[in-house]
C-alpha cells in the first residue's frame, strides 16, 4: 500500500503519510499504547514458543466463511463492499486497528495471542519481520496460479527462497516532482542526471537564497533506501539462512556522500519531511523539487492544494544514462495468517482483490493506489491525470513507462530496526554536517549487531 | 494514610471476628492484583526473555529465557544511559522553575489587595487543561524556524533569530512545555493549601508588624511545606515519565533522536523495533529508578518539612 494512504493525523491541517517504520508513527501510536497493551493480549503472548507454521487445513474455497481483515488500505471498506454482495456467504470485514509499523506489532502480538485476523495487510519491507515471526502462511500454491499477473521484480518483493507468502497489491516507482513554474522562471532545466541535479541545485541557491531544490530528510527511511535501490544497492542478501548485509555498499556510500556534500555546503536542505514546515515549504516555493514516488501526486495535494497544476512529473536524475533505473518508496501486499482457519476463502479474496480487473479499478478510484498487477496499470480509473496535475494528462503513462525500469530489493527481518536507526544516525550527522558516508558505515554496523543479537547468521 | 487510624474513635475490640474485613478488602486487593502486581510480574517475566532466532532460510523466531542479557543490553546501551542524563537535566531544569512559578502565583493570588483573583487563577491554570500532545503542537508551530511567529517578532525589531531546536537548546524547549502546562496545576494545589491557613495567623503576624513579604516568607511558606512537598514528589516523578513533548517534537526536526529520554527508548523497542523483552528491561530499571528516587526526596523532605523523622 502506499503512504498516501496512510494518515497519522499528527497535524489536523491536512492528512499526511506516515513513514513506514519511520519516526513519524510516534505520535499515532501514543494514543494506542494503551490499547496495545491490554492484559489479555499480553498474557496470550505467553504461548508465543509454539510459532510452528501449521499445514492449512484443506478448505472448499466456495465455503461459508467470515473473514477479518487488517488494513489501512483508504476506502477499503467500498471494495470489500463489492467482494460482500457477490459472496454474501463469504463475509470479509475490515478492521482498521493501526497504520505502519504499528500495525505490524499488533499484527505480532495478535498473532502471539492466538487472536489474528485471517487477512493482513503487509508492506513490502515489513514482510520478513512477519515471516520470521511465524505470523504470515507460505501461499506458494496460490502464487503458481497468479504469477503472472506480477512483473519479476515485483513477485520479487513477495518471495524469499523459491516461497511466496504474499500477493502484491500495489507498488511504488519513485519519482520527481518538479515546480515547472518556478524552473521556467529561474530558467532552469530538469536534472536528467544527479550530476545536473547538484548543478541546478547550486542555480537555485544563486538565483534565490531562499529557495532550495529540494531537501535530505532524516525522517524518511524509506525514501534512502528507495534512493540507494535505484543507484544499485542491494542491501540484504539471503543466502541459505546466511545473511550479507552490506547498507555501506559502494551504491549507498556514492550516493550518500553526494547528498550529504550537497546539504553540508548548504546547497540543499537537511530539513526533515512531513511538517508543518516542509508543507510551507512545499506549496509557498521554498522547496522546488520532491524525489519522491507515484503516490507523491496525493500527498501534494494534502500538503499543497494551492499549488495545482504547477507541478510536473518526471523520472529520477539518472547515475548512468545508459541504464535508467528507480527504487521503490512503499507498496504493500496481501497476507493470510498462519493461524486462519479459513484459509482456501482467504486465499480467494486475496487473489480477487489483488487480480481482478474489478477490484483493482476500485482499488485504484477509490484507494489511490497505483497496482502491482500488470494488467492492473492500464485500468481505466489510470487514464485520468492525479488532481494536482492537470497539466500532465500522461502522468500514468509516464509512470508505467518509469515502473518498468524499477530494480528489485530484498528485504531483511530488522527492517524496523535499520529504520530506527537510520532516523538518529543520519538526523545527527545532519545537525553536525558531518561525512554522510560515514553515517552508512554506522548504520551498517547497528544493523548488523542488531541482527546477530537476534540469532540470525550473518556472513 | 499514616496516622489517619489514630484520629478514628477506638470501637470495642472484637477478637476473630467473622470474615467481614476481608470481605470488605477484597475488592481492592483483587484490582491491585490484577491491575498492578500481575503485569509488573508479567513486565519482569518477559524482561528475562528474548525472541531469538532459529532454523534455516529467513528462519523462525522463538522465544527464550536469556537471564538478565537484556538489562546487561539496557545498561551498557549509550542511547539509554545519556537519555537518563538527559532526563536528570529536563528535570533540573523543570522542577524548580515549575514549583517556582507556581508558588510565586499562588502567594501572590494570596494576597490581600489582589485584584482580578478569579480570572488569574484561570488563565494560569489554563494550560494544564491543554493536552501534553496538543501543547508540544503548539509549542511546535513556535519553534520551527520557517513557521515561527516568534522567530519573525524578533527579526522585525533587528535582533538575531533565536534557534529554538538547535542542539544546545532544544532540551529548554522542551522543558518550557513542561513547565508551561504544569504550572497551573501546582499553583491551584498550593494556593489552596494557602486558604486552608487560618487568617488569624496572618493578624497575628500584621500586629507584630510583619510586611506581606515577611508574612509570605516567614508564615505562608513553612505552613504550606506539606503540599510543596507533594508538588515536588509529583513533580519528580513527572520529569521521570517525560514522554509526550519530546516525542511529538522528534519528527519534527534533526535535534531529538528516538532514544532522547528513557520513555522513548522503550517506546521505540516495544512499538518500532517489536522487541518488547528490551523494552521491558528498560521499563524495569527505570520504574527502580522512581522509586528509589522518589523515596529518598521523599524521606530527605519530610524531615526537612515536619522536622521529624517519621
Amino acid at each position: 500500500m502506499s503512504r498516501l494512504t496512510t494518515g497519522p493525523g499528527r497535524f489536523p491541517t491536512n492528512s499526511l503519510p506516515a513513514a513506514t517504520f519511520g519516526r513519524r508513527g510516534l505520535l499515532k501510536g501514543i494514543a494506542g499504547i494503551g490499547a496495545a497493551a491490554t492484559l489479555p493480549a499480553l498474557l496470550g503472548a505467553c504461548d508465543s514458543g509454539s510459532d510452528e507454521n501449521v499445514a492449512p487445513p484443506k478448505g472448499n474455497p466456495d465455503d461459508p466463511a467470515n473473514l477479518t481483515f487488517w488494513t489501512w488500505t483508504t476506502n477499503v471498506e467500498k471494495v470489500v463492499d463489492i467482494w460482500n454482495a457477490r459472496n454474501p456467504h463469504q463475509k470479509v470485514t475490515v478492521s482498521r486497528q493501526a497504520q505502519g509499523e504499528e500495525l505490524l506489532t499488533k499484527i505480532i502480538t495478535a498473532h502471539r495471542a492466538g487472536n489474528a485476523p485471517d487477512l493482513l495487510h503487509a508492506e513490502y519491507q515489513a514482510l520478513p519481520v512477519l515471516i520470521t515471526n511465524g505470523a504470515v502462511a507460505d501461499l506458494t500454491s496460490l502464487a503458481g496460479e497468479v504469477r503472472s499477473e506480477f512483473t519479476e521484480g515485483t513477485w520479487n518483493l513477495t518471495s524469499f527462497g523459491g516461497k511466496t507468502y504474499a500477493i502484491p497489491q500495489d507498488v511504488a516507482p519513485m519519482m520527481l516532482y518538479y515546480r515547472e513554474d518556478l524552473f521556467q522562471q529561474f530558467g532552469l532545466t530538469v536534472p536528467k542526471s544527479w550530476d545536473e541535479f547538484a548543478t541546478v541545485a547550486r542555480q537555485v541557491r544563486q538565483k534565490d537564497a531562499n529557495r532550495y531544490l529540494a531537501t535530505f530528510s532524516s525522517g524518511d527511511p524509506g525514501w534512502f533506501a528507495g534512493l540507494a535501490e535505484q543507484a544499485g544497492a542491494n542491501w540484504w542478501v539471503n543466502d541459505n539462512g546466511t545473511w550479507t548485509v552490506s547498507i555501506n555498499d559502494e551504491p549507498t556510500k556514492r550516493m550518500a556522500a553526494f547528498w550529504g556534500g550537497l546539504v553540508n555546503d548548504g546547497t540543499l536542505s537537511g530539513k526533515p519531511m512531513y511538517t508543518p514546515e516542509w508543507n510551507k515549504a512545499m506549496s509557498d516555493g521554498t522547496l522546488l523539487a520532491w524525489p519522491s514516488a507515484v503516490w507523491g501526486a496525493g500527498v501534494l495535494e494534502g500538503v499543497a492544494l494551492t499549488t495545482k497544476g504547477k507541478w510536473r512529473m518526471a523520472p529520477l536524475p539518472q547515475w548512468n544514462a545508459a541504464s535508467p533505473a528507480t527504487g521503490y518508496w512503499g507498496g504493500s501486499a496481501t497476507a493470510i495468517s498462519t493461524k486462519s482457519t479459513q484459509r482456501a476463502q482467504a486465499e480467494k479474496f486475496v487473489r480477487w482483490l489483488n487480480t481482478d480487473p474489478e477490484a483493482i479499478d476500485a482499488l485504484v478510484a477509490q484507494g489511490g493506489i497505483y497496482p502491482a498487477a500488470t494488467t492492473g496499470q492500464s485500468t481505466p480509473a489510470l487514464s485520468k491525470a492525479p488532481l494536482m496535475l492537470p497539466n500532465q494528462p500522461t502522468f500514468f503513462a509516464d509512470a508505467a513507462a518509469i515502473a518498468k525500469t524499477a530494480r528489485g530489493f530484498s528485504w531483511a527481518p530488522n527492517v524496523n530496526v535499520t529504520y530506527s536507526a537510520y532516523s538518529d544516525i543520519l538526523a545527527k550527522a545532519i545537525q553536525d554536517k558531518s561525512d554522510f558516508a560515514a553515517a552508512i558505515d554506522r548504520l551498517q554496523d547497528a544493523s548488523v549487531a542488531d541482527l546477530k543479537k537476534q540469532g540470525f547468521q550473518v556472513k | 494514610m499514616p496516622g489517619a487510624s489514630s484520629t478514628v474513635a477506638p470501637r470495642r475490640p472484637r477478637r476473630g471476628g467473622g470474615p467481614t474485613p476481608y470481605v470488605l478488602v477484597a475488592p481492592a486487593v483483587v484490582l491491585l492484583v490484577l491491575f498492578l502486581l500481575v503485569p509488573i510480574g508479567y513486565t519482569v517475566w518477559l524482561s528475562l526473555r528474548a525472541s531469538r532466532v532459529t532454523g534455516g532460510g529467513l528462519g523462525l523466531r522463538v522465544e527464550q529465557f536469556v537471564g538478565l542479557e537484556n538489562y546487561v543490553g539496557v545498561l551498557t546501551d549509550d542511547g539509554y544511559l545519556q537519555g537518563v542524563l538527559r532526563m536528570l537535566g529536563y528535570g533540573a531544569i523543570v522542577v524548580p522553575t515549575m514549583l517556582g512559578l507556581a508558588l510565586l502565583f499562588a502567594l501572590l493570588l494570596d494576597t490581600p489587595r489582589i485584584r482580578f483573583g478569579a480570572a488569574s487563577r484561570i488563565g494560569i491554570f489554563l494550560p494544564y487543561a491543554v493536552p501534553g500532545v496538543i501543547a508540544s503542537l503548539l509549542w511546535g508551530f513556535l519553534y520551527l524556524p520557517n513557521v515561527s511567529p516568534i522567530r519573525d517578532a524578533v527579526t522585525a525589531v533587528g535582533l538575531p533569530a533565536p534557534d529554538f531546536l538547535a542542539p544546545g537548546s532544544v532540551l529548554f524547549s522542551v522543558a518550557n512545555i513542561g513547565v508551561w502546562g504544569g504550572v497551573g496545576f501546582n499553583m491551584i494545589v498550593l494556593y489552596t493549601a494557602l486558604r486552608g491557613i487560618p487568617r488569624e495567623m496572618y493578624d497575628a503576624a500584621r500586629i507584630d508588624g510583619a510586611s506581606e513579604v515577611q508574612i509570605a516568607l516567614r508564615v505562608k511558606i513553612p505552613l504550606i511545606a506539606p503540599a510543596l512537598v507533594m508538588t515536588g514528589v509529583f513533580s519528580i516523578i513527572a520529569t521521570l515519565q517525560v514522554f509526550s513533548e519530546p516525542a511529538t517534537l522528534q519528527p519534527l526536526t534533526d535535534a531529538i533522536p528516538s532514544s532522547w529520554v528513557p520513555l522513548m527508548t522503550i517506546y521505540r523497542d516495544a512499538f518500532v523495533n517489536n522487541d518488547i523483552h528490551t523494552a521491558a528491561a528498560a521499563s524495569v530499571v527505570l520504574a527502580l529508578g522512581t522509586l528509589v528516587v522518589s523515596l529518598g526526596v521523599l524521606s530527605f523532605l519530610q524531615k526537612r518539612a515536619f522536622g521529624r523523622g517519621q
